[in-house]
């Protein structure tokens, strides 16, 4: 009659299955070195692979016994929630793996060249034979680059912020608010091509006797259009978190909307704005293609973004991975090291800000 | 805006302040030290708007910074689209079937199907192979994980996103690309019989090379993506199903899977509008070729972003207009992708702001 009459096996609470009965850890251990021995014996013994085999057919073996030996002691639900989760927690080592690897070959192969000539130095007049070199000029690049897309990207996304959270209103707000996202997701390449169209050959020309030219300046103007989204997006959320009395009670004063947004609004959300600029910054450091397209990359020293090629770290790094040299990987990697460290520096650091941020959670 | 007072034009009660702020010059604004009084009484009872006043100018001046998004857009298609056409214009194949790469001869025949194709695999491996761990570990870092590991956890993976593609390129080159060719060889022996395994070789520069970068590089974006959204399940369904005697899986099958689909879907899409226009890390491992072949582990492969980087050293103008071509139907293929995604993530907050 009443549901709990029907028989539903392992749903009906009996004093058989009130309290479940765990699998012991000792029977978890037990089918796992089952399993890699067997795997061990049928791989190696057939001769088909080697450990890596051994670990794959070992763990999709341990996942089969474990789900069996789970399912005769604990029941099938119990069984498939230990498979799924021992599944889950596999997925993760395998994850790990790769990226320990990046992290260990980073170290061990790009402290080979980490040295003073290394940032001291550029590569002029360094051929193909020659052990020296460095990243002098990219490093200047790099900053030059980075440091004039941030003063333009900075104002116009923090203005286009505030546009979107104290004026915007209606459909026009909402079709900016959605481009924004959708601009996020721009390829660097595809940015890299717009400033080549538009600056490299069409402007540029109108500045060197009509000859396109590749400069830092082009370069920077391409990391604007990948960082201004990502400020916008950012100042934006943070201006949100802005708890609406703050405004109102400088309404409230008197004070213009202008105003309260330039001595209320900003200054209560600098800290999260900073730490989307951070990490604006961070991003645009590492971008390789489209300083590729429009900085053109050089050997010397440049200090001068309006004129003439210029060189970045991420374009160092590839293009000494493209050279023929037997010394150019050592340079690519210790380039590639310093990168890294600049943007993780940049990274963490922003990372803590937000984490000291009142607003956010 | 301002240019009219609706209310307070005839307001005249009493106060000379209705007009007062007509009586000054243009652009001469409000500063606060001669702010004017509000005037009192009546509509008039709000500060005046002048016709031109620093809130004026401030909110035009946020009002073209927010178009400037617009603008940039738009430009950048009508710029790509205006490099592009004298290219296409010379071009003496079909460049929507041709396959070959061929823009600085005095004939110039080029194609962006070979290109195309191979953007769409590497994307499509990457995708099957970092999905699966990409959730695996949002599940751990959201319902698995104590609060001690995952907080870091996912600080790491945060930090991962950040890391270069050059330096994931040079170490898919460098380190990867070996394991990579034995396995290859491994496959090619066992499974040479299927298609996709097959081949004679030189393995490892492949497709499956790069894919698999790509798939490390997807990685870090879905995972934190859709831990964010498996972290928004309300508390009270998972609670519901845990006290209906459903064991962990169960809930998270019946909770939380359910509900984090749309927002697990729009970060899948996200993934790859980025594995799409991916291009240095696809530059620096895949052996290009210029064929259709769903080979995956021969040396070959090529991406529409990775010709961009490897050919435009030598590109002369009709070169750079291909190229750009090539920039512009990658450029639509993202665009597309990614206002997918992002309206799925509008669909679902609406639905959700409204719910709550």
């Amino acid at each position: 009659m009443s549901l709990l009459e029907r028989e539903v096996p392992g749903v009906v609470m009996t004093p058989d299955n009130i309290r479940s009965r765990k699998l012991p850890v000792i029977v978890n251990v037990l089918v796992a070195v089952a399993a890699f021995a067997v795997a061990a014996v049928i791989v190696l013994g057939a001769g088909i692979g080697n450990w890596v085999l051994v670990a794959v057919i070992g763990l999709i073996l341990y996942l089969v016994g474990l789900n069996i030996a789970a399912s005769r002691v604990e029941g099938r639900r119990a069984a498939r929630n230990r498979t799924m989760q021992a599944l889950i927690y596999s997925a993760c080592v395998l994850a790990v793996l790769p990226l320990a690897s990046v992290v260990w070959t980073l170290l061990s192969k790009g402290l080979e060249r980490l040295d003073g000539a290394f940032f001291g130095t550029s590569m002029n007049n360094i051929g193909a034979r020659d052990p020296e070199g460095g990243a002098y000029h990219a490093i200047i690049g790099t900053l030059e680059q980075v440091g004039i897309a941030t003063l333009i990207a900075v104002p116009l996304g923090v203005l286009g912020a505030i546009y979107l959270v104290e004026y915007g209103r209606g459909r026009f707000a909402n079709t900016v608010r959605f481009f924004v996202d959708v601009m996020t997701g721009i390829p660097s390449i595809v940015a890299g091509l717009f400033i080549l169209s538009f600056w490299v050959l069409i402007v540029s020309p109108w500045f060197n006797d009509g000859n396109p030219r590749f400069s830092g300046f082009a370069a920077a103007l391409a990391l604007t259009v990948l960082m201004l989204p990502t400020i916008v997006r950012s100042t934006e959320e943070m201006l949100r978190l802005v708890p609406g009395p703050l405004r109102e009670g400088s309404y409230a004063l008197g004070v213009p909307q202008w105003k309260t947004i330039l001595k209320v609004v900003l200054p209560t959300a600098l800290p999260g704005i900073v730490t989307g600029v951070m990490l604006a910054i961070a991003r645009a450091a590492g971008e390789t293609a489209p300083v590729l397209l429009v900085a053109g990359g050089a050997a010397a020293i440049n200090f001068d973004p309006f004129a003439g090629n210029q060189q970045s770290l991420a374009l160092f790094v590839y293009q000494q991975a493209g050279d023929a040299s037997r010394y150019a990987p050592a340079r690519a990697w210790t380039a590639a090291l310093t990168l890294v460290a600049l943007v993780l520096i940049l990274t963490i650091a922003a990372k803590l800000l937000a984490r000291r941020n009142k607003l956010s959670r | 805006m301002g240019e009219y007072p609706s209310r307070s034009v005839n307001a005249t009660a009493g106060d000379s302040g209705v007009t007062s702020g007509y009586a000054r010059g243009a652009g001469s604004g409000v500063s606060p030290s001669s702010y004017q009084e509000p005037p009192l009484g009546g509509g008039s009872a709000l500060p005046k708007k002048t016709r031109f006043s620093v809130e004026t100018g401030f909110r035009g001046l946020s009002t073209a910074a927010g178009a400037m998004v617009l603008v940039i857009i738009i430009a950048i298609a009508v710029f790509l689209v205006s490099k592009a056409v004298p290219a296409l214009q010379a071009n003496t194949a079909n460049f929507l079937t041709e396959k070959t790469w061929f823009p600085n001869d005095a004939e110039p025949v080029f194609g962006i199907a070979a290109l195309a194709f191979g953007t769409v695999l590497s994307s499509i491996i990457a995708l099957i192979v970092a999905v699966p761990i990409a959730l695996a570990i949002a599940l751990f870092l959201s319902h698995y994980a104590p609060r001690r590991l995952a907080t870091p956890l996912g600080f790491v993976i945060d930090l991962l996103a950040a890391v270069p593609s050059v330096v994931f390129g040079l170490w898919g080159r460098d380190v990867l690309q070996v394991p990579v060719r034995n396995f290859s060889v491994w496959l090619n022996e066992y499974f040479g019989w299927l298609p996709i395994f097959g081949g004679e070789g030189p393995f490892g520069q492949s497709i499956m090379l790069g894919g698999l970068v790509l798939a490390i590089m997807v990685l870090p974006i879905v995972t934190s993506l859709s831990r964010e959204v498996f972290q928004q399940t309300p508390g009270m369904n998972e609670e519901a199903a845990l006290a209906l005697g459903a064991t962990r899986w169960e809930m998270i099958r019946t909770a939380v899977l359910p509900y984090g689909k749309p927002g697990v879907i729009a970060a899948v899409m996200l993934g790859l509008g980025r594995a799409l226009g991916e291009t240095i890390a696809l530059a620096l491992t895949l052996g290009i070729t210029f064929n259709i072949s769903f080979n995956l582990i021969e040396n070959g492969g090529n991406s529409i972003a990775a010709n961009i980087a490897n050919t435009f050293g030598e590109a002369n103008a009709t070169g750079r207009g291909a190229l750009i071509a090539s920039g512009l139907v990658l450029f639509a293929i993202t665009l597309v992708v990614n206002m997918t995604a992002r309206a799925i993530i509008y669909r679902r907050r609406e639905f959700r702001d409204s719910a709550a």
